[in-house]
Parts: C-alpha cells; sequence; structure tokens
C-alpha cells in the first residue's frame, strides 16, 4: 500500500506542471453513498459528491446540517472518534481510501486539515512546520528541512512577519498568523487536498481577508474543501458549493449559479436568511 | 439556689438559647418587612422580607454566639481563679502545680453533687466552688441574653423600606466564610509556630552546622544528633520509589488517557486509585513480610554467586532483613496512583485541537503523544512528579516498618537505613520528657520534613499555576 501512495504522489507532483499551464480541473476526490452515523444517530445519510482538483469547493449549511462530519470523512479523522462510523466509497487517486487496507496515517499526510481554532504545537515556529517533514522524513539534510520550512511558510505568506522569529513559540503568534501557521504547516507534508475547517470563525475580518487570499492563491496548486458558515466567505473564495441540510446534501454546483439561481427552495431559503 | 445552678447543663442551654434567639429574631424582622412591603404600593422596598429576618437574626444570633463562646473557653478558669483568691492563707502558699491537682479534685467533687466525706475544709470549699460556677454560669446566660437583645433591637430599628439587608446579609456571610479559612490558615500557623519554638530550644543546646552536617546519629543512648544519615536515609528510599512511579504512574496516566477506551477507562482508575485508599500500615507489612524476605534472598543470592565465581571475596551486599530497597520499592507502588492520577488530569487537560492537528498532518498515537501531548502536559506532570516526591518524603509507616533503625550512609540498597520520619517516631513513643534535647530533636526534624516538602509542594503549585495560565 505504501508504494501506491508513494507513486501517486510522484505522478501527481510530474503532472502538476502540465495542469497548471493547462489550467485543467478534475474531479479530485470522488465521493459515493456516504453514510455516517454516531452509535444510533445518522449524521449524514447518502451523500454523492465530486470534488474538483485546483479549485475550491465550500460546503455550507446551518450548524449540525453535517457538513464537518463530512470534511472529516476526507481524511479518516472520524476514525479517532470510538462511535463514529462510515460507509460508503471515497476513491482519491483510484484508491477507495475508506478500505480498511489504507493506512489512515500515510492517507492524512497527503490530506492536510486545518481547524476551527489555530492550534498551534507548544514548540517554535520553526519546530511547527518541520514537525510533519521531521515524522515522514521528507528532509534528508537540515538544509532541505529550512527550505521546506521557509517554502511553507512563504506559500502560507507568514515568511516575512516570522523570519527573524522563527525560534520563538508558535503561540506568541497573533490569532491570524497563528492561523497561517497552521496552513503552512499543513503544506510542508506536501498535500495534495487541504480540508479547511471553519479556518476563519476565531479571526477578525482582516485577518479573515488574508487567509482568504492565501486561499485564492493555494487553489493553484490544491484541491480544497472549505467548510464556512459565511455565505459571503463562500461566494468569495469558492468555484463550487454543496449546501447541506440535516445530513443531506441538497444541491451542489457552480458557485456563481448556487448563489444567483439555486435550483432548490431550501437552498434559496437558506442563502437569503430565512432560516439557518 | 445559687448551688442549684452550679449544676446546670450550659452546652445544651447556651445552644437551645442561640437556636431561639435566632429564629426569634428571623420572624420579627420578616413580620416587621411584610408590614411595609404588603401596605404601601408607593414605597419601593429593596430587600425581601427574608433578607430583613435574616438580618435581625444574624445581630441577634451572633452577639450571644460570642458570649457563648467566651464563656466555654473562659468559664472555667474564672470561676477557678475566683475561688483560689477567696482561699485561706496557708493555700496561697501552695506550689501551683499542687492547688491545680486540689481545684481538680474540689471540681469533680463538686461535679458528682456534692461532698459526703468527713474532710469539712473540702466540703466547703466544693460548696463554694459549685455557688461560683452557679453565679459565673447565670452571669454568662444574663450577657449572653443581654447582648442578644442589644443586637436585636440595633438591628430591628434598621428595618425600612430603602434598607439593604440584602447586601449585609451578604457582606455576614462572606465574613462567616473567610472565618472558617482563618481557622485552616491560623492552624497551620501554630503548628509551624510550635515547630520553630521547639527547634530553636534544641538548637540553643545543639549546634545548627553540627545538626544539619554531623554524620552520627545517635540520639536514643548518647548525644549524637548529626542528622545527615536521616537526610541520606531518607532521600534513598524516597529515590527508589520514583523510580518505580514516575515511569510506571506516567505510564499509566498515556495509557488510560490516550489509548484505553471507555470502557477500559471506567474500570482501569477507579482501580488505580484504590491503590491509593490501601492503609499505609497495611503497606507497611506488605513491605516487611514480603518484599524485604525476598529482597534479602536475592541479596544473599547475589552474595554466593560473586563469591564461588571468586570475583569478589566477601560478600559484596548487606542483605539486611529489612532493606533500604524493600521500603523504597513498596512506597513506589503507594505513590504510583499519586502520579498515575494527576498526569491524567493534566493530559486530558491539553486540548484535544492538538491531538487533531497532529493526527491530520499522518502523525501516530504514539509519535502525538511523544512530541505534542507530552511536551504540552509536561509542567503539570513535573508537578504531579513532585507532589508524589514529597508524599514520598512524608510517608512513615512504611518506612517505620521495612527500613530499619541504623542512621548510616550506605549506598548498599540492601543495607537497612533510617529516615526522618521513622527517628521521630522512635524519639516520641514511649516515655518522654520534654526538656531534654532527645525529644527537642525530633522538633527539629520535624521542622526539616516541613520545609523540604514546603519546598516541593511551593515548586509543584507554582509549575501548575503558569501551566494554567497557558491554556485556559
Amino acid at each position: 500500500m505504501e508504494t501506491t501512495i508513494t507513486e501517486s504522489r510522484e505522478t501527481l507532483t510530474a503532472g502538476t506542471s502540465m495542469d497548471e499551464t493547462q489550467g485543467l480541473t478534475y474531479p479530485r476526490i470522488e465521493c459515493k453513498n456516504i453514510n455516517v452515523s454516531y452509535g444510533d444517530k445518522q449524521a449524514i445519510f447518502d451523500i454523492s459528491l465530486p470534488i474538483p482538483d485546483r479549485s475550491v469547493t465550500a460546503l455550507i449549511g446551518p450548524s449540525g446540517c453535517g457538513k464537518s462530519t463530512f470534511l472529516r470523512c476526507l481524511n479518516r479523522m472520524n476514525d479517532t472518534i470510538e462511535s463514529c462510523k462510515v460507509t460508503g466509497e471515497i476513491i482519491m487517486d483510484g484508491e477507495n481510501i475508506n478500505d480498511p487496507d489504507i493506512d489512515p496515517v500515510l492517507l492524512r499526510s497527503r490530506v492536510g486539515m486545518v481547524f476551527q481554532k489555530p492550534n498551534p504545537f507548544p514548540k517554535s515556529i520553526f519546530d511547527n512546520i518541520a514537525y510533519g517533514p521531521r515524522i515522514h522524513g521528507l528532509a534528508e539534510t537540515r538544509e532541505d528541512l529550512d527550505e521546506m520550512v521557509e517554502k511553507s511558510l512563504r506559500r502560507a505568506g507568514l515568511w516575512e512577519e516570522v523570519k527573524d522569529r522563527l525560534s520563538s513559540p508558535g503561540n506568541s503568534l497573533s490569532g491570524g498568523q497563528q492561523q497561517r501557521l497552521c496552513i503552512a504547516r499543513a503544506i510542508a507534508v506536501r498535500p495534495e487536498v487541504i480540508l479547511m475547517d471553519e479556518p476563519c470563525s476565531a479571526l477578525d475580518p482582516v485577518a479573515t481577508a488574508r487567509i482568504e487570499e492565501l486561499i485564492d492563491e493555494l487553489r493553484k496548486r490544491y484541491c480544497i474543501v472549505i467548510v464556512t458558515h459565511s455565505m459571503q466567505q463562500a461566494a468569495r473564495v469558492s468555484q463550487r458549493t454543496a449546501f447541506f441540510h440535516l445530513g443531506e446534501l441538497v444541491e451542489m454546483g457552480e458557485t456563481d449559479q448556487i448563489f444567483t439561481n439555486p435550483r432548490e427552495r431550501r437552498t434559496e431559503d437558506y442563502i437569503t436568511g430565512r432560516f439557518g | 439556689m445559687v448551688q442549684q445552678l452550679g449544676h446546670l447543663p450550659m452546652g445544651w442551654l447556651l445552644l437551645a438559647l442561640l437556636a431561639m434567639l435566632a429564629s426569634g429574631g428571623f420572624f420579627v424582622g420578616r413580620v416587621q418587612a411584610e408590614r411595609f412591603n404588603g401596605a404601601a404600593g408607593s414605597v419601593r422596598v429593596h430587600s425581601r422580607p427574608n433578607y430583613h429576618g435574616y438580618y435581625v437574626a444574624m445581630w441577634t444570633f451572633v452577639p450571644a454566639l460570642v458570649v457563648a463562646l467566651a464563656y466555654a473557653m473562659l468559664g472555667d478558669g474564672i470561676v477557678r481563679s475566683l475561688l483560689a483568691g477567696e482561699l485561706p492563707a496557708n493555700f496561697q502558699n501552695m506550689p501551683s502545680v499542687e492547688l491545680d491537682v486540689y481545684l481538680d479534685s474540689i471540681a469533680r467533687a463538686a461535679f458528682d453533687h456534692g461532698y459526703g466525706g468527713a474532710d469539712r475544709v473540702f466540703s466547703a470549699i466544693a460548696n463554694r466552688f459549685l455557688e461560683l460556677q452557679g453565679m459565673v454560669k447565670a452571669s454568662a446566660i444574663a450577657l449572653a441574653l443581654a447582648s442578644a437583645a442589644c443586637g436585636f433591637f440595633l438591628a430591628r430599628r434598621k428595618v425600612a423600606p430603602g434598607f439593604r439587608a440584602r447586601n449585609r446579609v451578604e457582606g455576614g456571610i462572606e465574613l462567616f466564610l473567610f472565618l472558617c479559612a482563618a481557622i485552616a490558615i491560623a492552624t497551620t500557623v501554630g503548628i509551624v509556630a510550635s515547630l520553630l519554638y521547639e527547634s530553636l530550644r534544641f538548637f540553643s543546646e545543639i549546634p545548627f552546622w553540627d545538626f544539619l552536617f554531623g554524620t552520627r546519629w545517635n540520639a536514643q543512648t548518647s548525644a549524637e544528633f548529626g542528622a545527615l544519615p536521616l537526610f541520606y536515609g531518607t532521600f534513598m528510599i524516597a529515590l527508589i520509589a520514583m523510580l518505580i512511579a514516575a515511569p510506571v504512574g506516567l505510564f499509566a496516566a498515556i495509557y488510560l488517557s490516550e489509548y484505553a477506551g471507555p470502557t477500559v477507562r471506567a474500570w482501569v482508575k477507579p482501580v488505580l486509585e484504590v491503590l491509593a485508599g490501601i492503609p499505609t500500615v497495611v503497606y507497611g507489612f506488605f513491605a516487611l513480610l514480603v518484599v524485604a524476605p525476598a529482597i534479602r534472598a536475592v541479596a544473599v543470592w547475589i552474595n554466593m554467586t560473586l563469591m564461588s565465581a571468586g570475583i569478589t571475596a566477601e560478600p559484596l551486599l548487606a542483605a539486611q532483613p529489612t532493606s533500604a530497597l524493600a521500603a523504597g520499592l513498596v512506597m513506589g507502588i503507594m505513590v504510583i496512583p499519586f502520579v498515575s492520577s494527576l498526569s491524567d488530569d493534566v493530559i486530558n487537560a491539553v486540548p484535544q485541537t492538538l491531538r487533531d492537528a497532529a493526527y491530520a498532518m499522518g502523525a501516530t498515537k504514539s509519535e502525538t503523544v511523544k512530541h505534542v501531548v507530552l511536551p504540552a502536559a509536561l509542567p503539570g506532570i513535573i508537578a504531579s512528579l513532585l507532589l508524589a516526591v514529597s508524599r514520598a518524603i512524608g510517608e512513615t509507616m512504611i518506612v517505620v516498618m521495612a527500613a530499619g533503625q541504623r542512621a548510616r550512609i550506605s549506598p548498599d540498597p540492601t543495607a537497612d537505613l533510617t529516615t526522618i520520619t521513622v527517628q521521630i517516631v522512635s524519639l516520641l513513643t514511649g516515655e518522654t520528657e520534654f526538656d531534654s534535647p532527645k525529644t527537642l530533636s525530633a522538633f527539629a526534624l520535624g521542622l526539616v520534613l516541613f520545609v523540604i516538602t514546603l519546598f516541593f509542594n511551593l515548586i509543584a503549585l507554582r509549575v501548575v499555576q503558569k501551566y494554567r495560565e497557558k491554556y485556559d
């Protein structure tokens, strides 16, 4: 299994430049008939959803509609919750990641995640970024590691602000900087997909704007799935939007279409603020 | 008549009186407040009637309570000094100790409803004692009633629509709670003061540095008070205990908080905490009867093997029937729950989002624990270890039974050592007089023990505080 994953990563890296020049998108992840339940309580009902590469897919819906639960299926974070049971197929690079043979630890190195609240490790800024490359053995030498840290911080738009204090603790940064540190940390493992679970809900509007710019930048390289409560944010950053309600997928489509011309009544009611 | 008063059961009487006064005050205050509450729609009432009731009750009850407490503490002494003042001249010249004994027998006779014997002087004094006691009791009750009445009338006059009875009652509650806290603090201060006082008496006879750094301890037979071997024994045993308890307790905590499922956790955690509930004397005889003989057997076997192999000419290990190792091992088992329970708490307090972050980057469970959870919980873990150390140093029963009595400095863990606590026990049990350096040295040892454990606890508290600041 390990070889397939490494190979697929290599083919992807090889393919990256080609796709970038041509600006192509294709379904990166294909979710088929996903059901999730916590104990007796079913949280997600039979959701099928293709997720395109090199673009941002926003998951919107009222609280408790299952969008975060769905997001956590994509890197099998639900495995860490004892009572949680996931069925259905999630195809990524021709493999079903729900297959028991897939090692969730390796999967998560391909699918990075950014959480609601900035959660830097209680380590220095440098070590926060270097943590992933270290545990996965991505850097051969100290120079490699330095370069990797710099590159990740640059991509997350944080390098200029922290380059002189890489050894100060990650907790010493401001909330917005911490969240960008967390994004840089996720990038450092060289993922193919980045999942974001309401990444701006704990941030002020200025820091939010920076993160949104960053997301727009990152979409050129990664497949991004973002859960958000803010419909303006979904409209600003995403290309495709999926609307969840009570554990069901109500509607999905191009973001413009969802926000200007929704097909479903419930979608329209939600985005115009009639409920939720 | 006055003699009859002497037999009054003051405890019950005062208690009933206080209860009556308090409830009486409450009802009067409440009724009075209800009156203006019901009458006027125009006046705005600040506090509900109940609070006026509490307020009046408080002011009725507290002065009477103060008088009652004063009687409980001073009543007996007042009766005695009054009686002593009236005694004939030949009693006045008695030594104070003898007089006290005599007055004790008078009090006993008076308490047993009079003296039926032939000694007429004794009988007269006993009767006078009862009279005086009756007078004091009656005046105490009168005083309690008078002060209650004063408080009652003063408080009643305050009851008015605009009066902030609710806030005043709140203030009274705060004062009461403060006094409860003050009792604990005052007790600690008192104990420390008595330790200090007796220690200073000891150090006026034995030089401080000789005590702290002397290497010969022989307090029972000759006057040798070099406590270094005791400190050595204490730390040696605590060290052995921590070598067991630190890793086992910590790993148990990691298993419980990170790996165990909810059902396993629900069983294992209480069982671990039962370990903390076992009386230390039970650990003590476990150490003495099971562990110590086993260690001795192993030590003897090692000695034999080494000698027969020709590596050493003489026995290498002391192989005593009681040993530092036996006491240390069992003490280590005893403090495991202290380490595991506290560490488990701090590990659980590490935010789940940190674990999620590590898992989401493809870290395994043990990588997450090693790189993220433990560093985040480290201050709390250190604090739990320090608390366990101070517990191990202060532990008495296990070492009394299994460590031995001989004060010496020996690196051999199978030799018997003695500790500070063991020596305090042996110095203060049996026939003792309180003036000799021998008994006073126990206070000096107690002071040292107190300072050491206080030091560890303070560091632990500081560390925990810093940790809290970071994560809340």
